[in-house]
């Protein structure tokens, strides 16, 4: 649970420093949508099912093409993009639609920089410290 | 030979406004493409036209148009 709010965090910072993206979600390993800056949870459903699809057939692509496995992709169309960043681990992806022609590199650092600070470990709790009492006990 | 000019002023604006639209629609096929890239930086770009874009940028179309909805 304190994840999917870690990732909404994200992708709300994610969309405020980059204007060229329309739409982002975070993407578990099964499917599952940890957050999104879709409207309703079954467009962003729908949404994951078809980036689902976009990275089987690339997946197919690139190994026909001599690539095993890959870690990004773009697919550029007159309309807009389609931005797939995969965690290393392959734990979860992140993916966007951002507007036609769009600064490549800069949305690539922006979506890996929010996918890494979701994966990141949280801050250790501070350590409580014994009342005397329980300690002597 | 005012008529002949004029004729070859027209028929030079047409072909270059013509050149001028396929050009730029052979521009805009080639726009279209799919980049795919591996963990060692290395990269295959399946543009428009090859046997795996078709279905890649169909499936890339619905995605936009479906968060347009």
């Amino acid at each position: 649970m304190l994840r999917t709010v870690d990732a909404a965090q994200a992708l709300a910072d994610l969309t405020e420093i980059s204007s060229q993206i329309v739409h982002v979600a975070i993407v578990d390993r099964d499917g599952g949508v940890l957050a999104s800056t879709l409207g309703d949870e079954r467009q962003a459903g729908r949404f994951a099912e078809g980036v689902a699809r976009l990275l089987e057939e690339a997946d197919v692509a690139g190994a026909v093409r001599g690539l095993a496995g890959f870690v990004q992709l773009e697919a550029a169309t007159l309309d807009g993009s389609i931005f797939v960043v995969r965690s290393p681990a392959g734990s979860s992806y992140i993916a966007a639609v951002t507007r036609p022609e769009p600064t490549v590199g800069l949305v690539f650092y922006d979506l890996k920089h929010c996918l890494k600070s979701v994966g990141a470990p949280a801050p250790p709790a501070r350590a409580t410290r014994r009342k005397k009492a329980d300690a002597s006990s | 030979m005012p008529r002949r000019k004029l004729v070859t002023s027209l028929l030079l604006g047409a072909g270059s406004l013509a050149g001028s639209v396929l050009y730029r629609r052979r521009a805009a096929r080639h726009r279209e493409r799919v980049d795919i890239y591996a963990e060692d930086g290395s990269m295959v770009s399946v543009a428009d036209g090859a046997p795996e874009a078709a279905r890649l940028l169909s499936l890339a179309h619905e995605l936009i148009h479906s968060v347009e909805s």
